[in-house]
C-alpha cells in the first residue's frame, strides 16, 4: 500500500510526499486541518490541503522570517505576530531575552491547538510568560493598535481563503498605523516563480510600497512550497535592511541558528534579475 | 400530480426535466445550446447555455402562462402574501412603469415623491400622466431626502382630489421608510390606488422585524426588486398586486413594451430565488442584519464616520428604518461620500452601491463574508487616517426643491435647443440631470433650471459624481425647451 500526500503548485504541476500515516483531520470554522507523518519530512500540517510547514523544512522559513527583522531593529521590546498558529516564529522570538511582549493573533484557535498536541518542535513556547495570544482576525485587531510595536511578523497564509485580508492594502496600512516610528513589518510574500504566485506577489509588494517608505524583499530556498524559491517582504519606516544592519551585534547574542547567519542576511536581499524586474514593474 | 408547496420551484423543475430530454433544437436561440458560440460557452459555462432557451409548451410563456409560469407565479404571490405575482424580466424599471401605465391614462394625476427613481418619471413621459409632487422631507444635517410625511400626503389629496394613484418609495436607497399603512388608508378613503416601488424592501416579506411591506400594508401594487436583496439575477424582478388589481389588464400592460423572448435564466432564477427565501428567509436575512449591525458598531467606533440607524426614527417622515442598510455619512471626515466611494475601489478593492455628496452605501447581503466586511470597516479607517481632513468647505448635499413648469411628457417632446450650463438659468429643462447611482433626478424634464441647481450639478461632477441622463455625455450643456 502506498498513500500519498499531493498538492497541486499549478494546474500543470504537482508536488507529492509519501504519507505515512495520518495523525489528524478535522474542520474548523475557517479551514480544514491535517496532520501528517511521512519518512522523509517527517511531520507535516497542511490547511485546506496545502502544505504549512514540514518538521524537516521549517525552520528555513522560521528563522528567515523572524530573525532578519529582529536583527535590522536596534533594540525590538514588542512584538506582533499575526497567523503563526504552530508556534514556528513565537519559537524564534523567544529566543531574544529583550523582547517583553509577544502578542500571537490566531484567526484558527484549532490550529493551535492541533499544533500543540502534534507538532512540538514548533509548538513549543506557548508557554513563555510573555507570549499572550487572541484569536480574533488580525485584520480587526490591528485596527486598533496605534503606535506600539517594534516588529509586526505576518505569517499569513495564500492570499485565497481565511488568510485574504492579510495581502491588502488596508491590513498594511494599520500595520504601518501599528508600529512606531522606527518600526519594521516583515511578511510573508509568495513566491515569484510560478505565474499565479507571481501576480500575488506583485500585488502584495504595489500595496506595501504604497504604505511604508523603505520596503524591500529577500528570499529563502523552501524545498516543500511551491517552486522552492520563496520571498519574504520587509517594510520598514526608518531602517534599511542590509544599511543599517549590524551582523556582529547580532553574533554577539549568541542564537543559535541552522539556517540565518549575518552573510546570508545580505545575500538574501539579492534578487535574481527576473525577480527584480517583477517587483520593479509594481513600484 | 402532487400539489405546489413553497418547496417547489416550477419553472427550474421543468427546465431540469427539459435539459435531461435532450431535445435537438431546430429553433432559437442560435447558439443551439452554446455550441455555435464556444468562446461564450467557455466564458458562461454549458450549464448555463444549455437552459438558455425559448418559450415552448414544457416550458410556458411569459407573455401568456398557463403552465408552469403560471404556477410559479402563484407561489410567489403566495409567499409575497399578495393576490398576484408577475415575473419581470426588464428589471424593476419594467415593473414602475407597469403599475403606473395601470393606474394613470393621458392627463390622470399621480401624487409621488419628487425623489423617485427616473422610471418612475419614465413612466409619466410614456403614459403622459401628470405627475403632483410632495416634496420629501429632508435631513438637512445628512443632506439626504426623507419619506412622505402623512400632512404632505393629506395636502395633495385635499388639493387633487381627482388624482388616481400615490406612489411611495419605500423603503429609500438608504433605508428610509414611511408610515405606509396610513398612507394606504388615506388613498383608499379618497378611492386612490397606492403603488409602492419596493425595489430596495424584498427582505422585508421574509425576514424578522422588518419594517411593513407594501402588500402587509393593503397598498395595491409593488415592484419589488429581487435581484437587490433577494439573490436573482440581475434584471429580475417581481411585480406584485392586492386584490383590488385586475391581473389580467395588468398583464396587457406589461406586455405593451415587455419582450416576448423572456430569459429563462433570469425566470428561473427569481423561481429559484423566491423558494430559497420562503424556506429559510428568516435566518439569511438574521445573518444579513447582524453583520450589518456589526459594521454599523465598529464604523461609529472609529470616529468621524456616522453610521446611521433606527435613533433617526421621528415617527412621520422616518417612520421605520431598514437595519440591513449600512448608509454611512462621510462629511466630518473632510471626505465627499463619492470620494470615499472612490478611495475605496481606486486604493482599497472594495466596490460599494454608491456614494453621494454627503453618504456612502455599502449593500450588506447574505453572500457576504465577516473577512470582507472587517475589510470594509479597516479601509474606512485607513481612509481616515490617510486623507482625512478638515470638514470645512463641505458642501452639504441638500434636496433642492424644484420648480415644475411643464408636463414630463411635453417637456421632453417640445422642441428644444442645446445649452452650456452656465447658461441655462432660468430656461425649463428638457431632459433628466441625475448621478447615478442612485438614479434619483436632479433635473427631471419640464423643471426649472436655477442657479442652484447648477451650481450642484457643478459641485457634483467636480467631486467625481457620475452624471447621467442627458443628451450631451460631458454634461457641458444641458437641452431646454425652446420658448
Amino acid at each position: 500500500m502506498e498513500l500519498w500526500f499531493t498538492e497541486r503548485h499549478t494546474p500543470n504541476v504537482k508536488f507529492s510526499i509519501k504519507v505515512d500515516h495520518q495523525l489528524y483531520s478535522g474542520n474548523s470554522e475557517f479551514q480544514r486541518i491535517d496532520v501528517f507523518d511521512s519518512k522523509e519530512f517527517g511531520r507535516f500540517l497542511t490547511l485546506d490541503g496545502y502544505m504549512m510547514l514540514t518538521e524537516k523544512d521549517e525552520f528555513i522559513y522560521h528563522e528567515m522570517i523572524t530573525h532578519v527583522p529582529m536583527a535590522v531593529h536596534p533594540n525590538p521590546k514588542n512584538i506582533l505576530v499575526i497567523g503563526a498558529g504552530d508556534g514556528g516564529v513565537v519559537r524564534e522570538l523567544t529566543r531574544y531575552a529583550s523582547v517583553e511582549s509577544i502578542d500571537l493573533v490566531e484567526i484558527d484557535e484549532l490550529v493551535v491547538e492541533v499544533s500543540k498536541k502534534f507538532l512540538p518542535t514548533t509548538a513549543c513556547r506557548f508557554d513563555d510568560p510573555r507570549v499572550h495570544v487572541y484569536y480574533e482576525d488580525g485584520v480587526k485587531f490591528i485596527r486598533r493598535c496605534t503606535d506600539q510595536y517594534d516588529v509586526i511578523i505576518v505569517d499569513s497564509t495564500d492570499p485565497f481563503g481565511p488568510g485574504e485580508g492579510l495581502f491588502t492594502k488596508e491590513f498594511y496600512g494599520s500595520c504601518f498605523k501599528a508600529l512606531r516610528d522606527d518600526g519594521i513589518m516583515v511578511n510573508q510574500h509568495e513566491s515569484p516563480f510560478y505565474d499565479e504566485d507571481a501576480a500575488a506577489m506583485q500585488r502584495s509588494h504595489k500595496r506595501i510600497v504604497e504604505s511604508f517608505p523603505i520596503s524591500k524583499v529577500y528570499q529563502a530556498h523552501i524545498p516543500t512550497y511551491p517552486s522552492g524559491h520563496w520571498l519574504f517582504g520587509f517594510a520598514s519606516k526608518k531602517y534599511h535592511p542590509t544599511n543599517d544592519y549590524n551582523g556582529t551585534k547580532w553574533s554577539m547574542l549568541g542564537i543559535k541558528t541552522r539556517y540565518y547567519n549575518p552573510r546570508l542576511h545580505t545575500g538574501a536581499f539579492a534578487l535574481p534579475c527576473y525577480v527584480e524586474e517583477l517587483l520593479r514593474d509594481v513600484e | 400530480m402532487a400539489e405546489l408547496s413553497q418547496v417547489n420551484a416550477p419553472i427550474y423543475e421543468a427546465l431540469r426535466k427539459f435539459r435531461r430530454m435532450r431535445v435537438v433544437p431546430f429553433d432559437v436561440p442560435g447558439h443551439k445550446r452554446g455550441r455555435g458560440n464556444m468562446e461564450l460557452t467557455e466564458f458562461l459555462g454549458e450549464d448555463c447555455m444549455n437552459v438558455d432557451v425559448n418559450s415552448m409548451k414544457p416550458l410556458d410563456n411569459l407573455c401568456h402562462p398557463v403552465s408552469v409560469i403560471k404556477d410559479a407565479e402563484m407561489l410567489a404571490a403566495e409567499a409575497f402574501g399578495a393576490a398576484n405575482a408577475f415575473f419581470m424580466v426588464g428589471g424593476t424599471t419594467s415593473a414602475v412603469q407597469s403599475m403606473i401605465m395601470y393606474a394613470c391614462k393621458e392627463g390622470d394625476k399621480i401624487i409621488m415623491p419628487r425623489n423617485v427613481h427616473r422610471s418612475a418619471i419614465n413612466a409619466i413621459i410614456l403614459t403622459g400622466a401628470v405627475p403632483v409632487y410632495v416634496n420629501p422631507d429632508v435631513n438637512h444635517k445628512l443632506g439626504i431626502a426623507l419619506g412622505m410625511s402623512v400632512s404632505q400626503v393629506e395636502q395633495a389629496i385635499r388639493e387633487n382630489p381627482d388624482a388616481k394613484a400615490i406612489m411611495v418609495n419605500n423603503p429609500t436607497y438608504y433605508g428610509i421608510c414611511s408610515d405606509l399603512k396610513k398612507i394606504t388608508e388615506l388613498a383608499h378613503a379618497h378611492g386612490m390606488l397606492v403603488l409602492v416601488d419596493e425595489a430596495h424592501g424584498t427582505h422585508f416579506y421574509f425576514g424578522d422585524n422588518f419594517p411593513l411591506t407594501a402588500m402587509a400594508a393593503g397598498a395595491d401594487c409593488a415592484s419589488v426588486s429581487m435581484h437587490k436583496s433577494g439573490g436573482s439575477l440581475t434584471q429580475s424582478s417581481f411585480l406584485l398586486m392586492g386584490k383590488n388589481i385586475n391581473a389580467d389588464y395588468m398583464r396587457q400592460v406589461i406586455n405593451l413594451t415587455q419582450t416576448t423572448s423572456a430569459s429563462y435564466l433570469l425566470l428561473s432564477s427569481l423561481d429559484i430565488s423566491r423558494k430559497r427565501l420562503a424556506l429559510s428567509g428568516k435566518e439569511i436575512f438574521a445573518q444579513t442584519v447582524e453583520m450589518a449591525e456589526y459594521a454599523r458598531s465598529e464604523i461609529n467606533g472609529i470616529g468621524g464616520y456616522y453610521a446611521y440607524s433606527r435613533e433617526l426614527i421621528n415617527g412621520d417622515s422616518i417612520y421605520d428604518f431598514d437595519v440591513s442598510k449600512l448608509s454611512i455619512y462621510t462629511l466630518p471626515i473632510g471626505l465627499a461620500g463619492i470620494e470615499v466611494y472612490d478611495l475605496l475601489r481606486d486604493e482599497y478593492d472594495i466596490q460599494i452601491e454608491f456614494g453621494d455628496i454627503g453618504n456612502v452605501l455599502a449593500y450588506i447581503s447574505v453572500g457576504d463574508r465577516k473577512r470582507d466586511i472587517e475589510r470594509l470597516i479597516s479601509a474606512l479607517a485607513e481612509i481616515k487616517r490617510r486623507f482625512g481632513k478638515s470638514s470645512a468647505d463641505m458642501l452639504t448635499q441638500e434636496y433642492i426643491s424644484p420648480v415644475v413648469a411643464e408636463t414630463p411628457r411635453k417637456a421632453f417632446y417640445a422642441s428644444k435647443r442645446s445649452l452650456p450650463l452656465d447658461e441655462a438659468a432660468g430656461h425649463v429643462c428638457s431632459e433628466f440631470v441625475m448621478c447615478y447611482p442612485p438614479g434619483i433626478p436632479i433635473l427631471a424634464p419640464g423643471e426649472l433650471i436655477t442657479p442652484e441647481i447648477i451650481e450642484y450639478i457643478r459641485y457634483a461632477k467636480e467631486k467625481g459624481c457620475q452624471m447621467t441622463g442627458t443628451e450631451d455625455i460631458n454634461i457641458e450643456r444641458l437641452n431646454v425647451l425652446d420658448m
